[in-house]
């Protein structure tokens, strides 16, 4: 590690740190969630940073090299193409699977991939039904999975449940998820190689120790959808509620055994369907924030920090976000009023983001200023603001992305 | 009697005694179009107003669409001839080239739906020209079109002007849409919400 690495190293985190403490850090800490924006950057196509490790490295290299954020994202977010098209992935396309052009990021397609008479079953047995049905409607390759029962293998039981791994399409699943932890082993290899290179050689703290999702949301995006889980409130809201509690110390050990893994305290959580346009505060109260509350505490409890990334609009649910422990947490905004959420959350968790997206994509550079600069002046003030923009960047101009390093650089200072 | 039965069943949101009382009006020798017009889209028309006005939410308006379409399920068979209740006009719906997301095009679906207008979807990733197309086939009053990237934004524009000659309305939405986004691009409106586009139909074209 170079001295001067080392130092940018240090000085980043402690800034980040501060801010999280609620204290006031040196600087105003710069940390925009870039998704495809580093290769659009480098100019490489996005099938490009998908399927070739290297070329994504290269260009990380490039992005790093011309910006210096106060935390960085290694190659994670451009996910493996070949790995999820091992497995026939149902719920994203991307360019090299259903998305022609190349340039064009990886979309999510949302679907039931659970019904909704099938809450029971899901209940009664979790680990059953995600093996025998969530994985073979979720991966085509994994469709064998639905033949295996074992929690019948009790005793001699087993008699009855081992002979379905003689199935041939059984051998095929299990031969492809063989495959498929070679291929995500090396991938993982190669992004714990680029974060020593993000910490050794440009100085910059990667973001992320681990991911997490609100419980509500991990029934509502990816077993449910978006419409259905929204009847379901109404049309069965006690099976609804009961998933929901079902899932929150599955979410809660998820996150912590990744943190663990990783040995970085840094979870970041993606909120989606708890939306102001979604659900009543009422609602919001009852199926969505009481989970994401207790999620949030049993994080800070084992020693880590929850970034939640709060996507849409959330301008009705400040009251809610004041009720977690104080200095641990982030709440990072896209669509807030951000003057509002100073005054309701200032004094108990640290605010980011909000930068608009399209203003970065389609504005100019002295309006990503003006914007950044009401935007310190209302936020910075005591310590708890980090500058991140609204949503994870992928197309802005780099002039504007410049723009907002400059001014939360040189606008953003506490003291020299 | 009949019909405010109907009406009160969806506001509720209660599929099954929308589908009974409409059983029972028809029984009654109702008409199917006052049963539409006067049940089940003065029913919806409730919901909308209740939503603009914060009484009630997403999940709410979602199952009184649902009851709406059971009912009309039972309606519809029956309509043969009686057009002017189709009339309230077609709307053309689709996320434009190179973005796959559907969440918010099918929320606009269900209430235009839900509100009586007649909705052709295209679906997912859509071109100008297919835009295009579906105009001259369709033939609908009003084009909305929806986008969540910041990356297909740009396609909007592009159908916009490809529209502009059929003289069709458009009405844009999506996450990342701004108003001043709507008025640059040359479309007809922006709508923030599905309610909204609803309200923004009516207004583009003329009803009350």
């Amino acid at each position: 590690m170079s001295a001067e690495a080392k130092q940018q190293y240090q000085a980043s985190l402690n800034r980040v740190l501060d801010a999280i403490k609620l204290k006031e850090p040196d600087m105003v800490p710069l940390i925009p969630v870039v998704e495809a924006f580093p290769y659009y950057y480098a100019g490489i196509t996005i099938q490009e940073g998908m399927y070739d490790y290297h070329k994504a490295a290269a260009a990380l290299d490039k992005f790093y090299a011309d910006f210096h954020p106060d935390l960085g994202w290694d190659p994670v977010l451009m996910y493996p193409g070949k790995v999820m098209e091992l497995l026939d992935m149902k719920w994203f396309q991307w360019p090299g699977r259903g998305i022609d052009d190349p340039n064009s990021m990886y979309q999510y397609i949302e679907r039931e991939y659970m019904t909704e008479d099938e809450y029971d079953e899901l209940l009664h047995d979790p680990t059953h039904f995600i093996q025998s049905k969530w994985l073979p409607r979720s991966f085509g390759a994994l469709d064998g999975l639905k033949y295996l029962a074992l929690r019948d293998s009790i005793w001699f039981g087993f008699f009855n449940t081992f002979p379905a791994f003689g199935r041939k399409e059984v051998q095929d699943s299990l031969q492809t998820l063989f495959k498929f932890a070679e291929e995500m082993n090396k991938w993982y290899a190669f992004l714990g190689e680029y974060d020593q290179r993000m910490e050794n050689e440009f100085g910059v703290p990667l973001a992320y120790g681990a991911w997490g999702y609100a419980p509500f949301d991990w029934l509502g995006d990816t077993l449910r959808g978006t419409v259905p889980i929204l009847r379901d409130i109404r049309e069965r809201p006690d099976k609804l509620l009961a998933a929901v509690e079902m899932f929150t110390p599955i979410a809660i050990e998820a996150s912590i055994n990744g943190a663990k893994a990783t040995g970085r305290p840094f979870v970041w959580v993606w909120l989606h369907k708890g939306v102001d346009q979604l659900m009543s505060k009422e609602q919001f109260g009852k199926f969505y924030w009481p989970s994401l509350r207790r999620y949030i505490e049993k994080l800070v409890d084992a020693g880590l920090t929850p970034f939640i990334y709060v996507e849409g609009s959330y301008r009705k649910r400040l009251d809610f976000l004041r009720e977690v422990p104080r200095g641990k947490v982030v709440y990072d905004f896209e669509d807030m009023d951000m003057f509002e959420a100073k005054k309701v959350l200032g004094d108990v968790a640290c605010i980011a983001g909000n930068v608009p997206n399209t203003l970065l994509s389609y504005g100019t550079p002295e309006e990503v200023e003006e914007y950044c600069k009401k935007l310190i002046d209302v936020c910075a003030p005591g310590g708890g603001f980090m500058m991140d923009t609204a949503a994870m960047v992928d197309d802005a101009k780099p002039e504007n992305m410049q723009a907002m390093f400059k001014v939360t650089r040189e606008y953003g200072v506490y003291r020299k | 009697m009949m019909l405010d039965d109907i009406k009160d069943a969806l506001i509720e949101g209660n599929k099954e005694k929308v589908k009974t009382c409409v059983r029972q009006a028809l029984d009654a020798g109702l008409a199917p179009s006052a049963i539409i017009n006067d049940g089940l889209i003065s029913g919806m028309q409730v919901i909308g107003a209740r939503f603009r006005n914060e009484e009630i939410f997403m999940p709410e308006v979602l199952v009184a669409a649902s009851a709406m379409q059971a009912g009309m399920d039972l309606v519809k068979p029956l309509l043969i001839g009686d057009v002017e209740v189709a009339s309230r006009g077609t709307v053309l719906m689709g996320t434009v080239k190179g973005d796959l997301h559907d969440i918010g095009k099918n929320l606009v679906i269900i209430m235009l739906q839900g509100s009586g207008f007649n909705v052709i979807d295209l679906g997912v990733d859509a071109s100008a020209e297919k835009f295009v197309e579906a105009v001259k086939q369709h033939r609908p009053q009003v084009v909305g079109l929806s986008a969540l990237l910041t990356t297909t934004m740009a396609q909007m524009k592009r159908t916009v002007e490809a529209l502009k000659q059929s003289g069709v309305k458009v009405m844009i939405g999506g996450a990342p849409i701004t108003r001043k986004f709507a008025a640059d691009i040359g479309a007809d409106g922006y709508a923030l919400d599905a309610v909204t586009a609803v309200d923004l139909t009516r207004e583009l074209l003329g009803l009350s």
